[in-house]
């Protein structure tokens, strides 16, 4: 196990620098343009991007741009340049959003999606699992940016059940922030929760034909006992992997649509503000953060599966 | 994955079908995909929606009389007697006017600019659909050399394509997308001969085909490998065959039922990508539009004028739609047995225990 970890958090260093380089590139050397210049942001004038030039080093040899930058990004010296705002700052702010967000819509795809998936496999063939089939089909193609608009305009603006966007702080008031936030959840929940019924569907309709189910019956525990102890259990590890990496993609990707979509103050607006004002600093300081989280949470959920999974640990797979 | 011979194989290497000794292989395939009614009727559907988008032009010059990006902002409308504004005093675009106005502003006007929805949904349509085939066209192309390179050569070729693939696929591909996207959108591109203007389509393009090539160059490569195993390859050798003639004369056709499926499911994605960007703005830039700016500049007047912001998310779902079950229509006449699935990517993922 210590060797796996170790083995895995090799491959992990190694990819994030592999996506701080990439990033480099992505500001550094792709652009056509002078980098000061494009940090700086629309309209700058010649003594701004003078000094931004002057500050991150823009005439350096490019490792020494690369370490200026990092040095930048991580020790929260990131700043936008008009107004000058530090990043870091935002960011943190903002943070609490994002994290009820995405963790109250896991939450719920997790709890209805295995809800509903067991009991389409108990079923198999039932109403409920054909269903959940057909839901399940459509559910992938429909993107965040057609249902939350449909869900803010039916239930908001039309039945008024729900308030049209916006977010409230925990703190603040629990109900207003329950209330806020339902509409987001669903939108980002929906989709996964007809694919998790689905993937622990079939899990558990392959564990039901292993012979180690046809014992249990045969030793005689009761079909609750065989399901809840046997087969399920089993056909969760699978899931835990799964959810962990689409926790990760969620919070980097369909997450920050659902927040401007509902205009959720979170990390995901504040990057797609700053895209629409040309501004790159928050841009580049949301992708790093925002990369390193996701690639932290994937090899973390290596690391849990092989814990859960002998089988992964001792074989040769795991790639970085 | 595949390693079953397929259609292509029995083309190329020679292989013969068990049943229907007269017909082709393609034919075959072609006749199992007619007998799937959902495939079939979600093509039609398709295909009415790639019409739509290809009568563009037609519409604005002969029914709205007016361009995508034309302003109408102080214009009035004659409907019959009464005289309705575009743009209205509070600056809210005037509605749906069906054929009240002869067809202009079918689908009212977009926002304080007052340009036709109707025209510019379709204009719109049109770049999606450029967007998610030409993406399509390149990262397939690219996929598969990148595939038969590493699949073939293995060793150190392999090793580094592969490591290359992996780092792209556990990035989160919508951030970086975004982080790319602007700053092509911002600064263009100067690379040796390649040279991208800042703000044209080709930002887009080159984001969405650099995150999506491992998608698809993953499954290729696994498909090489074993293919490289058959006798048909062994065969070729003997025969004195060289290396880009095994590569491309006797191991590309067999994957191309695999190429198909996945050039079809990628359209799909890609459409969603492209529409993801766009949405944020760091995709297709002003003044052009796709469904996914549309969507971005109706959501601010979603309480009055719902239809902006749904309608080109409607056209989006059910291009996606059509294009997913046409995908898995063609997965199931091409080869019956293959699994072969586009993976998670943004967030939108395949169903892999879906079956209906």
């Amino acid at each position: 196990m210590a060797r796996f970890i170790v083995r895995r958090l090799v491959g992990m260093v190694a990819v994030l620098f592999a996506v701080s380089l990439i990033v480099f590139v992505v500001f550094n050397i792709v652009p056509n343009t002078n980098p000061a210049q494009l940090l700086a942001g629309k309209n700058a004038d010649a003594q701004l991007i003078a000094s931004i030039e002057e500050e991150w080093g823009f005439n350096d040899s490019l490792p020494e741009q690369y370490f200026s930058m990092m040095e930048k990004v991580f020790t929260g010296e990131l700043t936008s340049y008009k107004p000058r705002i530090p990043v870091d700052e935002q960011i943190i702010e903002r943070i609490p959003t994002t994290l009820s967000l995405s963790i109250g819509a896991a939450i719920i795809w997790l709890a209805f999606g295995l809800v509903l998936g067991y009991l389409s496999a108990k079923r198999a063939g039932g109403w409920l699992d054909r269903l959940l089939g057909g839901v399940a089909i459509a559910g992938v193609s429909i993107p965040v940016f057609l249902l939350g608009p449909v869900l803010i305009y039916v239930f908001a603006t039309k039945l008024e059940i729900f308030p049209n966007g916006g977010y409230v702080p925990l703190e603040e008031d629990p109900v207003e922030w329950l209330n806020h936030l339902i509409l987001p959840w669903f939108t980002l929940a929906i989709l996964s929760i007809g694919f998790y019924s689905r993937v622990l569907r079939s899990n558990m309709l392959d564990v039901m034909n292993e012979d180690y189910v046809r014992t249990a019956r045969a030793k005689g525990l009761s079909e609750s006992k065989v399901m809840r102890r046997h087969v399920l259990r089993n056909s969760l590890i699978p899931i835990i992997t799964l959810f962990g990496l689409d926790f990760g993609a969620t919070i980097a990707g369909t997450a920050i649509l659902t927040e401007v979509i509902f205009s959720l103050n979170g990390v995901g607006s504040y990057a797609a503000e700053a895209v629409g004002n040309f501004e790159l600093p928050p841009v580049m300081g949301v992708t790093l953060y925002g990369a390193f989280l996701v690639v932290f949470i994937n090899a973390l959920v290596d690391v849990a599966y092989a814990y859960l999974d002998p089988r992964v640990r001792l074989g040769e797979t795991a790639s970085a | 994955m595949a390693t079953d011979p397929q259609p292509g194989a029995a083309a190329a290497g020679g292989g013969r079908e068990r049943r229907g000794s007269e017909a082709g292989p393609w034919k075959l395939a072609l006749r199992r995909f007619l007998r799937n009614r959902w495939a079939v009727a979600f093509l039609g559907l398709f295909v009415l929606i790639v019409l739509f988008v290809l009568a563009a032009p037609l519409w604005a010059d002969h029914v709205a009389h007016t361009g995508p990006n034309r302003n109408h902002t102080l214009e009035k409308l004659k409907v019959g007697d009464e005289v309705r504004e575009v743009v209205n005093i509070e600056g809210q675009p005037i509605g749906p006017q069906w054929f009240e106005a002869d067809g202009k502003f079918f689908l009212g006007a977009d926002g304080r600019l007052g340009r036709d929805e109707m025209v510019r949904l379709m204009y719109g349509g049109r770049i999606s659909l450029l967007i998610g085939l030409s993406t399509a066209v390149i990262t397939t192309a690219l996929a598969l050399v990148l595939g038969l390179l590493a699949g073939y050569y293995r060793g150190w070729v392999d090793s580094v394509i592969a490591r290359v693939l992996d780092v792209i696929w556990s990035l989160p591909v919508l951030l970086i997308g975004i982080a790319l996207g602007i700053t092509l959108a911002i600064g263009g591109l100067k690379l040796g001969p390649v040279e991208i203007q800042a703000g044209s389509l080709w930002g887009p393009i080159l984001v969405i085909c650099i995150f999506t090539v491992p998608y698809i160059a993953r499954p290729i490569r696994g498909e090489v490998l074993a293919l490289t195993e058959k006798e048909f390859v062994e065969a070729a050798v003997a025969q004195g065959a060289g290396p880009l003639r095994i590569m491309f004369a006797e191991i590309l056709p067999n994957l191309a039922s695999t190429a198909i499926v996945f050039f079809t499911l990628t359209i799909a994605n890609n459409m969603l990508f492209e529409a993801g960007l766009s949405f944020l703005g760091a995709g297709v830039q002003p003044p052009n539009a796709s469904w996914g700016t549309l969507i971005s500049d109706g959501s601010d007047l979603l309480n009055t004028q719902p239809l902006l912001a749904i309608l080109p998310g409607v056209l989006i779902t059910l291009t996606v739609l059509s294009l997913n079950v046409v995908g898995d229509g063609l997965r199931d006449a091409l080869d019956p047995r293959s699994k072969v699935r586009l993976e998670a990517h943004t967030g939108m993922v395949e169903p892999k225990g879906a079956s209906v």
